[in-house]
């Protein structure tokens, strides 16, 4: 099933002529190949006529920064090439578990192929040159644009023995939003994970209690993904009414 | 016969012994003997000895806690969606309402994220993170002030509850000479700051250093050698190291394990390497030794605050890009809100692209390039981490914080079953968790 | 030293509405209901600095059966405005109900899926505090207004037709988008 979408998501990026048009027109842009977040068209993110500046035919897609070729520089060489090390002791091809590797903004990101998503945590835990003891939390993205993996986990993993902070991202298609829990690994991830579950539906395979935590037990929908709108009213004052936030114009 | 009541009677609500005369000791006895002492009690959402709207929902026997589960989200605000909707510096004024009891901290770990997705680190300058450092401190103070003085009140001690407040009321003033509001600020912004600091600012906060140490040492000669006190808080609220990694706890929970980890020395920002101070720690892994670690925390704060008063040189507070810097030394206008009458008389009057550049950068903001960061502070509860994501716009396109206190608070499961009921305030207060950062 | 020495013949007439009122607003006893930001401010209204107990009001009570005021004190989420009208329930009549700062009078900045957008959608409000977080001052001034509304309010027949004039003139009152005028 996700291997199917995995395959899927790459042949449809190809598919879609308007955006090779643009990335043939434009200059390089900053995180060439990452995942694209957004399609802007026009030059003042107006979408409502509203761009008279000429500039209302510019199509210009945005991506995510993309994967990063080694060298990566510092501790990410050797972090890097530990958890390949180690993962090839368990028999698992890094190319299998590890999709690609990002280093932006000094930070480094490894995707990780959600089955694989167990057992490389669990490496990163119990690895004596990675012992990232500390897991952060969870944090959800949702990116209706990236098709076929909608739904992104980030995991932030902390070693307070190596004093280093890594991130872990997993993705799953809205279709089937499933990834496997990491409470066996990193207990503290109870409670993140019910609130990812919460606001974004991810549903964790494995969690002992998956159930709303921050919102009523028998609320509709999952609030903080990007098609739930925010929900606000209109503020009446005298004479005029101002339209809540999602529904005024907006400039990005 | 010997019994002298009626036999029990099984009826829908249970068992009811009706008691006609008789010994009273056979009557409890008969009771004790149906053995359904275990009962859930359900503390809170409102209940005075539970920060803010936390829910506890226990399964006691007798006075022992067999079971501890906290309900949340009674708080639940949807900052997190809100600020999707939102440029990247209207962002502040939502972030500092999340742990409301440490604005500063939340303000800068976000502004850290957004200076980070800009690339402009290094080119915030020192003022403004001296400035930053400064507030953060004070606000480590005022926090744990309102954590000791909160747990006072939990254990009883109204006394210790007034002391509190009476020192935070002087911080609080500190706060609103510098950023016009005792809460809420929204004083850092990416970038820098709001303003300057006002004239008048640096005496008096080295006035409040000098009052501050002398008032310290009532907190200790109230609480620290108290037998009561020592009596409710020692092994109370026990988590060991194992328990902290495993939980994710941090901060002085953390500490009180004797593990010294702290993000200040760790994985220094705002200059923080350059600061002289120490990490408190405690070996007893208890309520007791939280509560010395946040009165030491609190000395070491007035240490860092000192420095920063005596590094404090003019210059900007603000980057120079003025892609990214809102017009700052704003100044009180007639209408009371911030107005710069400089600024205003120079896009007004001399330069029509400086006034559709005002325009365009308070109307729709900055772009930030695409990308993700995490920066992480260490708030006075433990790591307060900020992830957000970027596409390219000029708002947040997700911003998820790691707050302390959610994640703390999980560990009061572990540190409560077992234990007698009242214990379990104890161990709550000792957690400190704020409701506003738990359910964000 | 009080008003009974003023008085020269020992004794004073009044009414019964203006001796209850006189009595009820002397001892208000507020429920604690502290949720978010306006809880801080709330609790240093009673602590030192500011010391509510000038008021007869420094006991805030754990039950809201022992209560008759409510200071919903900050944003009541979608969750808690179940609990809230429980809370509001229990209380034993004649209650009132302060919203304090802008989040429990309407919504505030969180104008969003989360939040009530406003606490008068779930309980009846005496007084709106705005303010964010409003100043211990202002939760003073409020609660003062509170006790003259409390001195000035009536009894048993004329209460039902102050209850009614105040139905006729809501049911009469122009909604908000369609006044004119200033925004104040």
């Amino acid at each position: 099933m996700s291997d199917a979408n995995g395959k899927g998501a790459p042949g449809s990026e190809g598919a879609n002529p308007e955006k090779d048009l643009s990335a043939q027109n434009l200059p390089g842009q900053r995180g060439q190949g990452g995942e694209e977040v957004r399609v802007q068209r026009g030059m003042f993110g107006a979408n409502n006529g509203g761009d008279t500046s000429g500039y209302g035919g510019l199509v210009r897609s945005v991506r995510l920064p993309g994967p990063a070729a080694r060298p990566y520089g510092g501790w990410f060489d050797e972090v890097a090439d530990e958890l390949e090390g180690a993962l090839e002791e368990q028999d698992l091809l890094p190319a299998n578990a590890i999709e690609k590797t990002v280093v932006d903004r000094g930070e480094l990101t490894f995707h990780i192929e959600r089955e694989h998503l167990v057992r490389v945590a669990k490496t990163l835990r119990d690895d004596p040159a990675l012992r990232f003891e500390l897991c952060t939390g969870v944090s959800g993205v949702h990116y209706p644009n990236d098709k076929g993996r909608e739904l992104h986990a980030v995991y932030h993993l902390r070693s307070i023995t190596h004093n280093r902070v890594i991130r872990l991202e997993v993705s799953a298609p809205d279709s089937d939003p499933h990834i496997p829990s990491l409470f066996e690994v990193y207990p503290t991830n109870d409670w993140h994970e019910r609130e990812t579950y919460d606001f974004f539906g991810i549903v964790f395979d494995g969690h002992p209690a998956l159930t709303r935590i921050m919102m009523p037990d028998d609320w509709q929908g999952f609030p903080q993904r990007k098609d739930y709108p925010l929900g606000g009213i209109p503020v009446e004052y005298k004479g005029a009414q101002i339209p809540a936030p999602d529904q005024r114009r907006s400039y990005s | 016969m010997s019994t002298s009541h009626a036999s029990p009677r099984e009826t829908t609500e249970g068992t009811v012994y009706t008691v006609t005369g008789g010994d009273w000791d056979e009557v409890v006895e008969s009771a004790a003997r149906t053995d359904d002492e275990r009962i859930v009690v359900n503390m809170g959402p409102q209940h005075p000895s539970t920060h803010g709207v936390l829910r506890l929902i226990l399964e006691i026997d007798g006075e022992t806690v067999t079971e501890a589960r906290c309900g949340i989200g009674y708080l639940h605000t949807g900052i997190e969606k809100n600020l999707e909707y939102r440029t990247w510096t209207q962002g502040t004024t939502f972030v500092t309402r999340m742990d409301y009891l440490t604005p500063f901290f939340n303000e800068t770990a976000y502004c850290l994220a957004v200076e980070k997705l800009l690339g402009i680190e290094d080119q915030v300058p020192d003022r403004a993170s001296i400035i930053r450092v400064l507030l953060m401190e004070l606000n480590r103070l005022s926090s744990h002030l309102v954590c000791i003085a909160t747990g006072g009140m939990e254990l009883g001690a109204t006394t210790i509850m007034i002391y509190g407040f009476r020192d935070r009321e002087l911080i609080l003033d500190i706060y609103e000479l510098i950023t016009g509001l005792r809460m809420n600020h929204a004083y850092i912004r990416p970038g820098g700051l709001a303003q300057d600091l006002p004239p008048g600012a640096v005496d008096q906060i080295r006035e409040f250093v000098k009052k501050m140490r002398k008032n310290l040492p009532e907190y200790d000669k109230l609480a620290t050698g108290n037998p009561i006190f020592k009596a409710r808080m020692q092994d109370v609220g026990y988590l060991d190291l194992a328990g902290c990694m495993a939980l994710g706890a941090t901060g002085p929970i953390l500490r009180s394990t004797g593990l010294p980890h702290d993000l200040r020395k760790a994985q220094p920002y705002c200059g923080y390497e350059t600061y002289d101070f120490d990490i408190p720690t405690a070996d007893t892994c208890d309520s007791y030794g939280r509560f010395l670690i946040r009165l030491e925390e609190m000395r070491q704060s007035l240490r860092i605050v000192e420095q920063c008063l005596d590094r404090l040189q003019p210059g900007p507070v603000m980057v120079e890009d003025k892609k990214i810097a809102w017009p700052a030394q704003l100044a009180l206008g007639p209408d009371g809100l911030g107005n710069s009458l400089d600024h205003i008389k120079q896009i007004m009057g001399t330069s029509m692209e400086a006034l559709i550049h005002h325009f365009k950068l308070v109307t729709e903001g900055f772009r930030v390039p695409p990308g993700q960061a995490y920066t992480a502070v260490e708030s006075p509860k433990g790591e307060l981490g900020v992830h957000v994501v970027s596409d390219g716009g000029t708002r947040p396109y997700r911003v998820h914080f790691r707050d302390p206190s959610f994640t703390n608070l999980q560990a009061m499961a572990a540190m409560c079953e077992g234990g007698q009921v009242a214990d379990v305030i104890v161990a709550v207060a000792s957690i400190d968790p704020v409701m506003g950062g738990v359910d964000r | 030293m009080g008003l009974e020495e003023k008085l020269p013949s020992g004794f004073l007439l009044t009414t019964v509405e203006q001796a209850a009122g006189w009595v009820r607003k002397s001892s208000v006893f507020p429920a604690t209901f502290g949720l978010a930001c306006c809880a801080i401010e709330m609790m240093t209204t009673g602590a030192g600095r500011y010391d509510l107990a000038r008021f007869g009001m420094e006991v805030f009570r754990g039950s809201p059966r022992q209560a008759d005021l409510m200071i919903v004190a900050g944003r009541v989420s979608q969750k808690m405005a179940p609990v809230l009208r429980q809370v509001y329930d229990q209380m034993p009549n004649p209650k009132w109900v302060i919203s304090m700062g802008v989040c429990a009078s309407s919504g505030g900045m969180f104008n969003n899926y989360a939040i009530v957008q406003g606490v008068d959608h779930v309980v009846p409000v005496d007084i709106y505090l705005p303010g964010c977080p409003p100043r211990p001052e202002m939760l003073m001034d409020a609660i003062l207004k509170l006790h003259q509304k409390i001195q000035s309010s009536k009894l048993g027949v004329n209460a039902e037709e102050a209850a009614r004039e105040a139905e006729e003139a809501a049911l009469k009152a122009l909604p908000t988008i369609e006044m004119k005028g200033l925004l104040r």
